[in-house]
């Protein structure tokens, strides 16, 4: 609707009627709303936008009409051009949209296909707890030692109060190396690691000791020439063995949940005065109407290793004094516990290094 | 040791209703490992009587076996008191003889159940019992044949045999050789329950006289006691009553004569191993010393050994008649016809006992005791004891004389303050419970105002120590008494370096789809042959085993090669077709000439001492190995699968430097046990680190393996060593990137990896990455050429790159590898 115009012009331009505005908008939505697809709205947008369409050529116009005319044509051309690229946004929107969800549904896979492009690794299970069992210690503040498989003799035997004659060497079934003077081993146990740390450090000392010993047995299902050790030891000044059951108390709880706590029962090794064989409480039948328990075969207990207050004769010849520092030291079979606690029925699947075996222990334990 | 509860009882007063099992609880506690408890009864129903044999016919059978057809008369038992027919199929036994049957529906160990059966053409109604059908023992050898006294036919024999009487097996630790005997393991169970115990060595032995058996003692340190006792008219023909035969093979021990049987009882009775000879075989006084070179004995078992001059005999004017303590002499040994017996009980020196036992791989009843120590003064009465039952049993006379010669040695003395058990054990100890404790064990204990001055009992040679006493005191107290205290906490460093890295190496290869294994180290001469390792691969280098499980593998391993790949063949071997494994592990490296020394353990190793021992041990780097087989990637609706190779094994170690951070170089190689043209040097800085590629089609055919099979060992130790410590932070730029690619034409012998580093040399400071993206050779290149295409990513740290600039920096890196590696631009 044109305003007062002081100077009248009575030739009204055509196409800038207000009326025809509104109808080529209308014509413009009309299309819009039509458009079924992209490309419709494509064709829609060059004939009701493009420069040859009519309010493209509208907008021409505006500049041959008087100077008092043209403010009010160019309001009335611009909104009809704004409305309809509004709509246009729109539709466009609603159509990609369509498209997309049409072109997703067109891209549908089955999912349920295998995936296995590339095999599974694993860590060997005696790795993993291994490290399961250092943790523990490690979290308690102690270090984790190690030390060579072949060994000197001395530190293997004598320095752990297992002389030339010791009846406890006749236990242990040993591999010696060629020539015998060079006076070397096949560790039989971890314990020379206890050695070898006390020889390097200084009390206090705390410190857990895995690795692999060797004895001469026969493979079976239930031996074999190589196996795993952890070994635990501590010195310090007014250490007790209950210090030692509360460290293993720790360990068996951590490692087999609450209330799985320890037991000691006399007996001897070389190295410890006293001397303890360690049980843990059965952690399947947990010692209650135990007598279909298979794990620890209806005893309630599991037989876990030795222990006990290191032998002053150890400290000496570690150049410990033992009137200043005691401690105690434990040694468990880490094959063993592994075959408990996974329910491994013959050790030679640990060994003979079948990928079947250690695959579903992943990487951790 | 086998110990029949009856027999523990006899010395000591148990309550009547005391079961086993708090019997053997209670022992546990103080230190008597629990190996079984048996009772035979438990797995037999009867009806299982004494019979005696009436007749025994021998007919022999087509498939070559002689059964004998037997009838026994076992009384009424049968209900009819008809004679019994049964076949049977052992010979150990005579009319007369009494045995034991076990009649139909009789249940035997196994649920074993006895009918009357046709048989050998005859009905055989029942059966005659050897050991190991009544779960006695593994004899099988023949029949149980019992002692005449045994009981009348018809006899229940579950009482005859002891099968009612638990027989409880211990395993005796070094530290409680006094438990080898039935008076040890009484005496603990005595001290156990706090009741009285009868000691059977209690008994007042005759004085020694000057007219015993002539004994000369010329090592008393050796034979620190003698007894020597005689009998005469000693009747070789008696019988073993059935008690004793009864208790010998209830302890494990088979009956075998009067004489002998008496030995092993007052043995297994007081724990003194007593030997007697043959008096009339013997050839003037007994002389007990060292042998001398080149003596030699044949021994009770028939062996003919060379004795050292570190072994004990006892001699006679003959020479060596015994091998003192461990095994008597074949040529005096009693027999069926002895009557005139010489007992010797004899005190020995456990540490002679003990290398002699293992110089003469000897184990024997009485060398087990003698070599962990036997109670000193238990010498004079066991031989009395022996006496006395040669002359009860066996219709002897003792000889008015008696031997003895020297004495025992004295018990040393140990101090301890009355709190060292309490500050050892945990436990809360009164001084007056350390007193009645150690009392009670059998020490003689003098208390002062600070502690005790302990002299332990005679059969405790183990007890040397402060230690040791607080062992009897925490025992006696109870180690479930101990308590559970956490100890204080250290401050500790965690894991070490390489220890956190090992365990990185781990995730990295078990990430790209290796399985850890741990293998045996033994290897020998035949491993080096399938690896194809030259005579002088230095590998072939090792350390020996002197005691090899395996004769044909008796050295350690200096790689893990063999070990991986026995391992990678069985996967295949048992259908795991596509198989990547990895090992971790140790290997032995030769040491040089030195010893490792013998030190003392009186005091710490000097610094030269430590220094000695370990420079004697040999050098055992950690090294890492990884082997393949089958495909890397499996064929699947993706696409083709992908065959393992050599760029696998060497990709897996470019992983774990590159997890550890290291900068691998690789070169081409030849080195067994790998393709000669696939095979990769492995470097860090310039140490050769190892080796990796397609493992030589004769070694995939030695281990089994499909073709193309590949490999990699390497040091893992100086991996770690190179890792990096603290990753520097990186500073890139923001500014675009610009690419270049370029397709270089070389000879095909020219490493990739150098024209990469000519590039990189030439590229200048805006290089930013390269990377080779394609490898062609074929009819478009021409023989003996390939082209290598790599990618190059240029960018200045501080401004967009001018138009050209980065194609200038191309041209410039290509005329570098041009001069460097002949490449042609195509």
């Amino acid at each position: 609707m044109s305003g007062p115009n002081s100077e009248y012009d009575p030739v009204e331009v055509t196409p800038l009627r207000a009326d025809q505005v509104e109808a080529m908008r209308d014509a413009a939505l009309a299309a819009i709303s039509d458009a079924a697809d992209l490309d419709a709205l494509k064709q829609v947008r060059i004939d009701h936008t493009g420069d040859r369409s009519p309010l493209a050529l509208a907008k021409r116009e505006i500049g041959a009409l008087p100077p008092q005319a043209r403010k009010e044509a160019g309001q009335r051309v611009g909104q009809a051009r704004g409305a309809v690229n509004k709509a246009l946004g729109e539709r466009q929107g609603v159509l990609e949209a369509e498209h997309e969800e049409r072109m997703l549904v067109t891209e549908t896979v089955d999912v349920t296909l295998p995936t296995d492009r590339s095999q599974r690794g694993a860590r060997h299970p005696i790795t993993t707890l291994s490290e399961r069992l250092t943790d523990i210690f490690v979290a308690m503040g102690w270090e984790v030692a190690e030390g060579p498989w072949v060994e000197a003799e001395w530190l293997n035997f004598d320095a752990l109060n297992m002389g030339e004659d010791h009846p406890a060497r006749t236990m242990q079934d040993t591999f010696w190396l060629e020539p015998s003077k060079a006076a070397l081993v096949l560790r039989t146990h971890t314990s020379p690691v206890q050695a070898r740390t006390m020889l390097t450090r200084e009390p206090p000392i705390y410190v857990v000791c895995p690795g692999r010993v060797y004895r001469t047995d026969e493979i079976d299902a239930t031996h074999s020439p190589v196996f795993h050790q952890i070994e635990g030891l501590v010195v310090d000044k007014g250490i007790t063995m209950a210090h030692l059951k509360g460290s293993l108390d720790h360990m068996t709880e951590a490692m087999f949940g609450e209330g799985i706590s320890t037991r000691f029962r006399p007996s001897y090794f070389p190295f410890t005065e006293p001397s303890a064989e360690m049980d843990m409480v059965c952690f399947v039948c947990r010692g209650e109407n135990s007598e279909d328990c298979r794990t620890c075969r209806g005893e309630g207990w599991i037989e876990l290793g030795g222990c006990g207050v290191v032998n002053p004769r150890v400290l000496i010849s570690c150049g410990i004094d033992p009137e200043v520092y005691t401690g105690f030291a434990f040694g468990f079979g880490i094959d063993r516990m592994l075959m408990f606690r996974h329910n491994v029925a013959d050790l030679r699947d640990v060994f003979e290094g079948d990928v079947r075996f250690a695959q579903p222990f992943g990487v951790e334990i | 040791m086998k110990a029949p509860v009856s027999w523990i009882r006899e010395y000591v007063a148990l309550p009547d209703d005391l079961s086993v099992d708090d019997l053997t609880a209670k022992l546990t506690m103080l230190g008597l490992k629990l190996e079984s408890i048996t009772t035979p009864a438990d797995a037999i129903t009867g009806p299982l009587v004494v019979g005696k044999v009436l007749t025994i016919d021998k007919e022999p059978q087509k498939n070559g076996k002689v059964i004998s057809w037997c009838t026994v008369d076992v009384g009424d038992a049968n209900g009819t008191g008809e004679p019994q027919g049964i076949i049977c199929g052992a010979h150990n036994f005579e009319v007369g003889d009494l045995v034991v049957v076990c009649l139909p529906g009789a249940v035997l160990p196994g649920n074993f159940e006895i009918s009357a059966r046709k048989t050998y053409g005859h009905i055989s109604a029942g059966m005659i019992c050897s050991e190991r059908e009544l779960g006695l023992g593994d004899d099988h050898a023949g029949i149980i044949v019992l002692p005449a006294d045994a009981g009348a036919p018809g006899t229940d024999a579950f009482d005859v045999l002891g099968l009612d009487d638990p027989v409880i097996e211990f395993e005796i630790n070094p530290d409680r050789a006094y438990a080898l005997s039935l008076r040890g393991i009484a005496r603990e169970a005595a001290l156990g329950f706090g009741v009285p115990f009868t000691d059977p060595a209690d008994r007042e032995a005759p004085a020694p006289n000057g007219d015993g058996y002539s004994v000369i003692v010329d090592d008393p340190v050796g034979c620190p006691v003698f007894a020597a006792r005689l009998v005469t008219g000693f009747d070789p023909t008696a019988p073993t009553p059935g008690w004793m035969a009864k208790r010998l093979e209830q302890a494990g021990m088979r009956s075998i004569s009067l004489a002998v049987d008496i030995t092993n009882y007052v043995m297994l009775e007081l724990g003194r191993p007593i030997h007697g000879y043959d008096a009339d075989k013997l050839a003037g006084p007994l002389r007990i010393r060292r042998a001398e070179q080149g003596e030699s004995l044949v021994t009770l078992d028939g062996a003919r050994r060379t004795l050292s001059p570190q072994d004990l005999v006892v001699t006679d004017d003959s020479g060596p008649i015994g091998l003192g303590g461990v095994m008597g002499g074949d040529a005096t040994e009693m027999s069926e016809k002895s009557t005139r017996i010489l007992v010797e009980a004899a005190h020995w020196d456990a540490t002679s006992m003990f290398r002699t036992g293992k110089r003469h791989r000897v184990t024997s009843e009485a060398g087990k005791r003698n070599e962990r120590g036997v109670d000193p003064q238990v010498v004079a009465v066991a031989a009395d004891r022996v006496v006395e039952l040669l002359v009860e049993l066996g219709g002897a006379t003792a000889d008015a004389g008696v031997t003895l010669v020297g004495e025992a040695p004295a018990q040393p003395v140990t101090r301890i303050d009355y709190d060292l058990p309490a500050r050892i054990t945990g436990m809360a100890i009164e001084s007056e419970d350390v007193v009645s404790i150690l009392q009670a064990v059998g020490c003689r204990v003098d208390a002062d105002a600070d502690g005790v001055d302990v002299t332990p009992p005679s059969w405790r040679p183990d007890i040397t120590d402060p230690y040791d006493l607080v062992e009897e005191v925490a025992r006696v107290v109870g180690y479930d008494h101990v308590p559970s205290v956490l100890p204080p906490a250290p401050s500790g460093r965690g894991y070490t370096q390489a220890q956190k890295l090992r365990r990185r190496v781990g995730l990295t290869l078990a990430g790209a789809g290796f399985t850890e294994l741990i293998t045996y180290p033994f290897v020998g001469v035949a491993d080096w042959e399938k690896l194809g390792f030259a005579e002088d691969d230095a590998r072939r280098q090792t350390l020996w085993m002197a005691n090899p499980l395996n004769a044909e593998e008796p050295q350690l391993t200096t790689t893990l090669l063999p070990g991986i790949l026995r391992a990678l063949g069985r996967n295949v071997g048992r259908g795991n077709d596509d198989v990547a494994l990895f090992e971790h592990s140790l290997v032995f490296l030769p040491s040089g000439t030195e010893s490792a020394p013998i030190l003392g353990v009186e005091r710490r190793p000097t610094e030269e001492e430590w220094a000695a021992i370990t420079k004697a041990v040999p050098n055992q780097p950690l090294h890492l190995a990884v082997a393949i087989a089958g495909q890397r990637e499996s064929a699947g609706w993706w696409g083709d699968g992908r065959v393992a190779g050599w760029s696998d094994a060497i990709g897996a170690v470019r992983d774990v430097a590159r997890t550890l951070g290291v900068d691998l170089t690789v070169r081409a190689a030849a080195v067994a046990p790998w393709h000669p043209g696939r095979c990769a040097e492995l470097r860090v800085g310039n140490a050769v680190i190892g080796y990796a590629g397609e493992l030589h089609p004769k070694v995939c055919q030695a281990y089994g393996l499909p073709a193309r099979s590949a490999a990699a060992e390497v040091d893992l130790e100086v991996l770690i060593e190179h890792a990096v410590e603290v990753v520097a932070g990186p500073r890139f730029s923001s500014y675009p990137v610009a690419k270049e690619d370029v397709a270089l034409l070389v000879d095909a012998s020219v490493p990739a990896a150098d024209v990469e580093a000519a590039l990189r040399d030439g590229a200048g400071e805006l290089l930013e990455a390269i990377r080779l993206f394609d490898v062609y050779t074929g009819d478009q290149v021409g023989e003996g050429k390939k082209s290598l295409a790599f990618a190059l990513r240029f960018r200045a740290p501080d401004r967009t790159l001018k138009e050209g600039e980065a194609a200038a920096a191309r041209d410039a890196a290509i005329a570098v590898a041009a001069q460097a590696t002949g490449a042609v631009q195509r």
